[in-house]
């Protein structure tokens, strides 16, 4: 198992290396560089402005200077914004994008594996067809789309929540629209395979044993079935997180949320290519984390796995 | 008599056609409703696409300035002759704008599963026929396609070559599909390998080796068309996600050109009007989720009926 993790974490290393490779040589080979927004510079501008920045040094130099202050947690500078560092930039943003992004998280449990549960207890029943449609709906339907049609029915027709303006728990109204938004497709998955799960454990021997000893229906569902459905739902929670966290920046840009997403997309309209670059490898280390911590959490709960 | 009789019956049961593959797969494939109906709109809006300047009733960037002022310059409701579907602002017709975006949409569709096909389908082919190095350099090349957040690659891919002749080319589109095709290869690739490598085993294809069929002879005639099934499973589940990643390029404002806009473009075009003029932003909307509606139901079909054994997995 710890030689397991070990391996694991290593091998994050070259994955992590050959997208910095890979995010760093797309950026150089952009025409016109950080500069050419917006009016057009002098010559002699641009060439201070390199040497400001230390792009007229070889781009091997660049590459490791980049690589190294990323390695220290310096993300560098901004080309769009002088005064502020993508450090600055990420921590104002980071609060708000993982508060959205947990109350998504937490909303989607809460609501996915019960819907998959009732789903797979009342099979072909009702409940079933409304999780199946809620399902195939969460999972076809892009998050704009959806976000459209709340905004258009709650906000500008039944004047319920407000189109924009989160400002955290200050003003919880204006967090209900993002936070279903983002939630629907995490919702649809998790009940997609909660269901899928407790179809498959219903013809197990041990739940046809527990039945047959007599216990009630409950504690059946709750104690024998239940626990062991949710397993395999462990293995798909990790790539939600990370979508949660890095796939928000459509419904932070719809509404106004302050995160680090929304000026992810701010910042590819003004061709801030320091804040992309190093957001992108900051959301490749998030995912490649949120999927190890999952790997080894799965063993953990279902001690039948053993990783060699 | 009864000799004819009984050499017409013979002559009958011999044309009684056997039950092949394709044929049960079709007959299991028409009895469900959902998959047919998504089928048949997937035909529909294949049709609009490839008729869709034809039947279009304007070109879709013209602005029709005079019904414009006649509407005191707001965008004009649906359902009033001549705009069906309204216009936006600038006096376009929306339904001639949307003929424009379902070509966008369905060429993403084909042009991303074609890419698919042609990296995909060799190099899974090669890992598996082959194995050893080439096998394990593929693996490690999807394990870093799988590492990197697709979306944020082809936003990657689209903001550095924007600006060169490739990110021009095709009105901005051709950059798309192959920012798309690149990070989509992958499941390709694996899903082939893993279909040859359990084939690979097989009596027939040894008995094939043991007369002597040329390694290329035995992987196009006897491994790929037994793996078909699956792939064109994965290439019809593909295709929405494809239609997907556009919209969502195009909704922050990277793809097509103006004045021509994919789905996604017009729904971000339309926000702005959302309390004024609903209509801009709901239709397009509407069309998106039709379409990976309609390509969801008839792939989730197409799996169930060319592999009964998948049913309700996945």
């Amino acid at each position: 198992m710890v030689g397991y993790i070990i391996r694991r974490v290593l091998w994050i290393v070259p994955v992590l290396f050959v997208v910095s490779v890979i995010t760093f040589s797309l950026m150089k080979a952009a025409p016109g560089g950080p500069w050419s927004n917006g009016k057009p510079l002098s010559q002699r501008a641009i060439a201070q402005l390199d040497h400001k920045y230390g792009l007229d040094k070889p781009v091997i130099d660049q590459y490791l200077t980049w690589a190294g202050n990323m390695l220290r947690g310096d993300m560098g500078p901004s080309y769009r914004y002088p005064t502020r560092s993508v450090n600055d930039i990420v921590a104002d943003g980071v609060g708000t994008t993982v508060h959205l992004g947990v109350m998504a998280f937490l909303l989607s449990v809460l609501v996915g594996i019960p819907l998959g549960v009732v789903a797979a207890l009342r099979h072909n029943g009702i409940p079933d067809y409304i999780a199946t449609f809620v399902s195939v709906l969460g999972i076809a339907t892009p998050s704009f789309v959806i976000s459209i049609f709340l905004l258009v029915f709650f906000s500008a027709g039944l004047h319920w929540f407000p189109t924009h303006g989160w400002r955290g728990w200050e003003r919880p109204e204006a967090m209900v629209l993002p936070t279903i938004a983002l939630a629907l497709f995490p919702i649809a998955q998790i009940a997609r395979y909660t269901r899928a799960s407790m179809l498959e454990v219903t013809r197990k021997d041990y739940v046809r044993t527990a039945h047959s000893k007599g216990l009630k229906e409950r504690s059946v569902v709750l104690v024998h079935m239940i626990r062991n459905a949710l397993i395999p739902v462990v293995t798909i929670l990790g790539p939600l997180l990370a979508f949660l966290i890095t796939g928000s920046f459509i419904i932070e840009t719809i509404f106004s949320v302050p995160g680090i997403g929304r000026f992810y997309v701010q910042s590819i309209g003004q061709r801030d290519y320091g804040v992309i670059m190093a957001m992108t490898m900051m959301f490749a280390v998030v995912i490649a984390v949120l999927n190890l911590v999952v790997d080894v959490l799965y063993a953990y709960i279902d001690p039948r796995i053993h990783y060699s | 008599m009864a000799n004819t009789t009984a050499v017409l019956d013979r002559g009958k049961v011999a044309t009684r056609r056997s039950t092949s593959l394709w044929g049960d797969a079709w007959r299991r494939l028409i009895r469900n409703r959902l998959a047919v109906v998504g089928g048949v709109v997937v035909l529909t809006f294949m049709l609009l696409a490839l008729l869709g300047p034809i039947v279009a009733p304007f070109p879709y960037q013209q602005q029709n300035l005079t019904e414009l002022a006649a509407n005191d310059h707001r965008p004009i409701s649906p359902f009033t002759a001549p705009f069906w579907l309204g216009t936006d602002h600038l006096g376009r017709d929306l339904l001639s704008r949307i003929l424009d975006g379902a070509q966008i949409s369905m060429t993403v569709a084909l042009v991303v599963q074609a890419v698919v096909l042609i990296i995909g389908l060799p190099v899974g082919a090669a890992a598996a026929w082959y194995g050893g190095r080439v096998d394990t350099i593929l693996m490690r090349m999807t394990d870093v396609v799988y590492a990197f957040p697709d979306l944020l690659f082809i936003i990657l891919l689209n903001v550095t070559l924007r600006e060169t002749w490739f990110g021009h080319a095709m009105d901005g589109l051709l950059l798309v599909f192959v920012a798309i095709g690149i990070v989509a290869w992958v499941g390709m690739a694996r899903l082939v390998r893993g279909q040859l490598l359990s084939l690979k085993e097989t009596e027939f294809v040894e008995a094939a080796r043991a007369i002597g069929v040329s390694d290329f002879k035995i992987v196009t005639r006897h491994l790929l068309p037994n793996a078909l099934g699956p792939m064109i499973v994965a290439v019809t589940l593909g295709i929405p996600g494809a239609i997907l990643a556009e919209a969502t390029l195009a909704f922050i404002g990277i793809g097509a050109h103006a004045p021509r806009a994919s789905w996604g473009k017009l729904v971000a075009d339309g926000q702005q009007f959302m309390v004024s003029a609903p209509h801009l932003v709901l239709i397009p909307a509407i069309f998106v989720a039709l379409a990976l509606l309609s390509f969801t139901f008839l792939g989730d079909g197409l799996r169930d009926a060319l592999d009964p054994k998948l049913k309700g997995k996945q």
